[in-house]
Formats: C-alpha cells, sequence, structure tokens
C-alpha cells in the first residue's frame, strides 16, 4: 500500500536570488528575495502563506525574523536546525501539515551572504571534548572520514579529484554556476592542502546565495502556472552530532534515510533519471552514491571513474555543477532539491533558462535530491517526481 | 539523595584531567566504557557509570594533518583499547606521518594552557 504521504504535496514554485556575489545585502534580505521570487514563479499571493520554513546558520529564530519580515502570521513555523540537510527535513514535515490541513502553503527558504560578507560564519558551538585539540570544522571533520575512507578502501586523491572534475564539468554546462572554468584530476590533487587529505578544491564553495521554494497540496498545484513536481518521499536520519561519535566514518546515515525514502517513493535508486547530492566535499559524492545505493560500500572509487557522473555519462549526479562549482553559501540543502525539482520542470517545457546542450537532462521525470548537515550527521533524503510518476 | 548530585561528568572529567589523571566512565552493570563523559551509558540507558583510570593505550581510527602558513598540526579520531573513540591530538611525529592503526599511548599535557589529552606513538 502506498504511503499515506507520498504524493500528497508538490512544489509549484521555486526561486533563488543572488547566488555568487551579493555586496551589501544581507542574509535575511536575500531569504527574502527568494520567497518573492518563489511565490512569483508559483502564482500565489504572499496573504496566502500559513506555513513558515527556514535555518540559517547565524540566526536563533529564524522562522520568527523570516515571517516577520514577510509579514506572515503563520499557522505553522518551523526553525529547526539539522544543517545544511534541515530544508528537506522542513519539505517533510510541511507536507504532514500541509496534508493535515493545517496549512494550505508553505514556504521553505534559506539565505546567506557569507561570501561578501567575509566567509562562513555559525551560530554553533563549541563540541565538548574536541575543541580544546582545535580541529578545524567542518573541514577537519571530513578530512578524518576521507582518511579512514582512503585507509579501508585503497582510494586515493586521485579518486577524490574525479568527483570535482565531474562536478565542473556540469557546471561548464551551466551559467548560472560560480565556477566554470576547465579544472583536472591534476589541478584538484596539487591544489593547496588544507586538511589531509583534502586541498582547496576538495572543497566547496564558499558563496552568498539564497533559495525558496513553495509547497501545496497536490490539487491545488495542478493550477499553478509551472509543471508541479511531487513530493514522493522523504526520509531523515541521524546517529551523532560531533565526528568523533559517528559510529564508522565510511557509513552515512543515509544508508538508513535513503531506503526509507525510495520506499514511500515506490521507486528505487536506479529509477531516478537525476542525482543530486549535498556535495560539500568530494568525499560526501562518494559516501552518497554508496550509501542511496547506486554501488556497494567501497566501491564509488571506481564508479566514479571514466566520466560516469560526469555530462554524458550512465547517471546525472550534481547537475547544476554541485557545492563544488554552483552555489554553496554555507547550507546547501535547499540548492540540491531546487535542482532536482528543475530538472524535472525543464524536462516537460518549463522554460528554466539556458543551459548548454546536455545540461537539461532529456526525459527527466523522477530526481533524488539528498541533503547533508553537521560533520556528515544528519542525512536526508528527498525523491521528487512528475505528475506520470504518481 | 539523587544520584546525580554533585559535579556532572563533564566537570568530573575536567577536574580529573587538571589533576593529571585520564579518567573515563565504566558502567557497573554492562561492564562497558563510555567516552566522552555521560549521565547514562548510551544506547543502554545505565545510569552507574562509575570513574576509572584509562590504560591510555590506543589505535589512531582516522588522522589528518591541518595545514596554514603557521605549519601543521595533528588531529586524530583514537580508539581506545577499552573500546571508546575519541578526538585527540598525536604528537612527537610530523603531523603529516601519523598513520591510521598506528599504536598510541595518551598522557595529559597543555594545548594553550589547557589540559588535554594527548598521545604519542607507542614506544617513542
Amino acid at each position: 500500500m502506498a504511503h499515506p504521504l507520498r504524493g500528497k504535496v508538490a512544489c509549484a514554485g521555486l526561486a533563488t536570488a543572488g547566488c555568487g556575489e551579493a555586496p551589501g545585502r544581507n542574509s535575511m534580505e536575500l531569504m527574502v528575495e527568494a520567497v518573492h521570487g518563489a511565490l512569483a514563479d508559483a502564482a500565489i499571493p504572499l496573504s496566502e502563506v500559513g506555513g513558515v520554513f527556514c535555518a540559517t546558520a547565524v540566526h536563533a529564530f529564524p522562522a520568527l525574523s523570516l515571517a516577520e519580515h514577510l509579514g506572515v502570521h503563520p499557522k505553522y513555523s518551523d526553525g529547526s536546525n539539522i544543517g545544511g540537510s534541515s530544508f528537506i527535513a522542513h519539505a517533510l514535515t510541511a507536507a504532514m501539515a500541509l496534508d493535515a490541513g493545517i496549512i494550505d502553503v508553505a514556504v521553505i527558504a534559506y539565505g546567506s551572504n557569507q561570501r561578501t560578507a567575509g566567509g562562513f560564519r555559525s551560530i554553533s558551538e563549541p563540541m565538548p571534548f574536541e575543541a580544546v585539540y582545535k580541529p578545524r570544522n567542518p573541514i577537519t571533520a571530513y578530512a578524518l572520514a576521507a582518511s579512514r575512507y582512503l585507509h579501508q578502501f585503497g582510494a586515493t586523491k586521485e579518486d577524490l579529484a574525479e568527483v570535482a572534475v565531474a562536478a565542473r564539468k556540469w557546471a561548464a554546462l551551466n551559467p548560472e554556476a560560480f565556477e566554470r572554468d576547465p579544472l583536472s584530476v591534476e589541478d584538484v590533487v596539487g591544489a593547496r592542502m588544507i586538511s589531509d587529505p583534502l586541498g582547496k578544491l576538495d572543497c566547496c564553495l564558499v558563496t552568498d546565495g539564497a533559495a525558496a521554494i513553495v509547497l501545496t497540496r497536490a490539487d491545488r498545484a495542478k493550477d499553478g502556472p509551472r509543471p508541479p513536481v511531487y513530493l514522493l518521499g522523504a526520509a531523515m536520519a541521524h546517529h551523532h552530532r560531533m565526528i568523533s561519535a559517528m559510529p564508522d566514518l565510511t557509513v552515512t546515515a543515509a544508508s538508513d534515510s535513503g531506503p526509507r525514502a525510495f520506499e514511500m517513493a515506490g521507486y528505487g535508486p536506479g529509477d531516478m533519471h537525476t542525482v543530486q547530492l549535498y556535495d560539500a566535499f568530494t568525499i560526501n559524492t562518494l559516501l552518497f552514491l554508496e550509501d542511496l545505493g547506486y554501488c556497494a560500500k567501497g566501491e564509488a572509487k571506481d564508479f566514479v571513474k571514466g566520466g560516469r557522473i560526469s555530462p554524458g555519462g550512465d547517471l546525472a549526479v550534481n547537475t547544476n555543477g554541485g557545492g563544488l562549482s554552483c552555489v554553496h553559501p554555507g547550507m546547501y540543502g535547499l540548492f540540491v532539491t531546487i535542482e532536482a525539482i528543475r530538472q524535472i520542470r525543464a524536462a516537460l517545457g518549463s522554460d528554466e533558462g539556458p543551459r548548454e546542450p546536455g545540461g537539461w537532462i532529456e526525459g527527466a521525470r523522477l530526481s533524488v535530491g539528498h541533503g547533508n548537515g553537521g560533520v556528515l550527521s544528519s542525512q536526508v533524503t528527498g525523491v521528487w517526481g512528475a505528475a506520470e510518476t504518481l | 539523595m539523587s544520584q546525580f548530585d554533585g559535579p556532572g561528568p563533564e566537570a568530573a572529567f575536567h577536574a580529573h584531567l587538571a589533576e593529571g589523571r585520564f579518567m573515563i566512565q565504566r558502567s557497573a552493570s554492562t561492564g562497558r566504557h563510555v567516552f566522552y563523559p555521560r549521565v547514562m551509558e548510551p544506547c543502554s540507558g545505565t545510569a552507574d557509570l562509575e570513574w576509572v583510570e584509562a590504560s591510555g593505550l590506543g589505535t589512531v581510527y582516522a588522522t589528518t594533518a591541518n595545514r596554514s602558513r603557521d605549519g601543521a598540526y595533528n588531529i586524530a579520531l583514537v580508539d581506545l583499547d577499552e573500546g571508546p573513540r575519541m578526538m585527540a591530538r598525536v604528537e612527537g611525529i610530523d603531523a603529516g606521518d601519523v598513520t591510521i592503526g598506528m599504536r598510541v599511548r595518551a598522557s595529559v599535557g597543555e594545548i594553550d594552557g589547557t589540559p588535554a589529552v594527548i598521545f604519542h606513538p607507542e614506544g617513542a
């Protein structure tokens, strides 16, 4: 029997704002620009927004701030913060609130001016029993995971570099991407080492940017100007907060969230036409390909070889260029989601803007958008589909 | 009198460390060791944790060298012989030369004036 939430809500509109550099505009202003754009995209007036969902790295009560800025009096709001994956968790919560009739229109939003404001900054507390050693989180934590992965499976820095190179090839097809210049494995391996084995080009961009999506119940989404893209499945999991408490540094909780999200959707990983993974660092893509079921544990290093996840390869992964080459304003989960949805909208004939040939995936009807938060901590998987996949 | 009276696990750990002792917890009923210090043993929920001296012996599980213009320092995850894993630094060797599987021994040192458990390669 189908899961009771499967396909009950859809994305009716979406927008990004200020991606790249947005000097002089603050995080909340950028977030509101994205909300304005997403509501216009959905042709839904602000006055109908009943649910406000958001998280940032710098606001203690982001839902209060966003609702106030918008002048919305929410019937339901959620500022839960489990890191960069929060927004996909918000989509699950919003789906429950919409399906239960608590709200009729939900807005999920994020915004950051970290690049032009001087770099990543967070109100996150120091990790007890770790802080004394001065880890430079998040990179130290991801470097520890990468060290373990390389040791355990005989992978190399060149294998990690393949991920960055593939992302850059997708970015080259996307005029919206921040870094589009050609990139080689040698460039990535030879870049300045920051936290062994991760060098500068194993790390995501530091950009400004904001994003928003509008969710409504499926019946209403049908009437909008854009093709509705339905939330078929969503699931969250987390097994630790601090990297020193992660049970196995080569297995993320995506191995838990992924199968549940796919089961709810009624589709498997192999059914997805596009795969959008939260690539804060090159190691992420390898771990998530394995944990979401695209290959066995330890095999992603071979899976990504030969351009398999590059444009024209077998699997369309991170088709916007990812956090590594397109945009990464500190918390990337909503951008993963938006790319997953836009690929489906574009394939259904919606004008999503120009891309070089191959940048929009022909026939895309199903996408997975997977979010990561903290230090490989929270994992939230969303499965999105066109009307015909219901 | 509640079993939770007095300084909590974090304060007790740091008090031991200030005296130069690396203490970890062990559940009296399950016999399992716990680090970082907690109120209950995770998963089992037993609240009969007692302080015991750590053997100080462990094995490097993961390692990195944080690099900058000022040089490099090691950050490692060490699996204690008692079972739990902790973040630490391995010193007495170049930060990038620490290897996974390396046997290490703890001592109580300082980082910028704060007491901390530091490891050195065993036999070094």
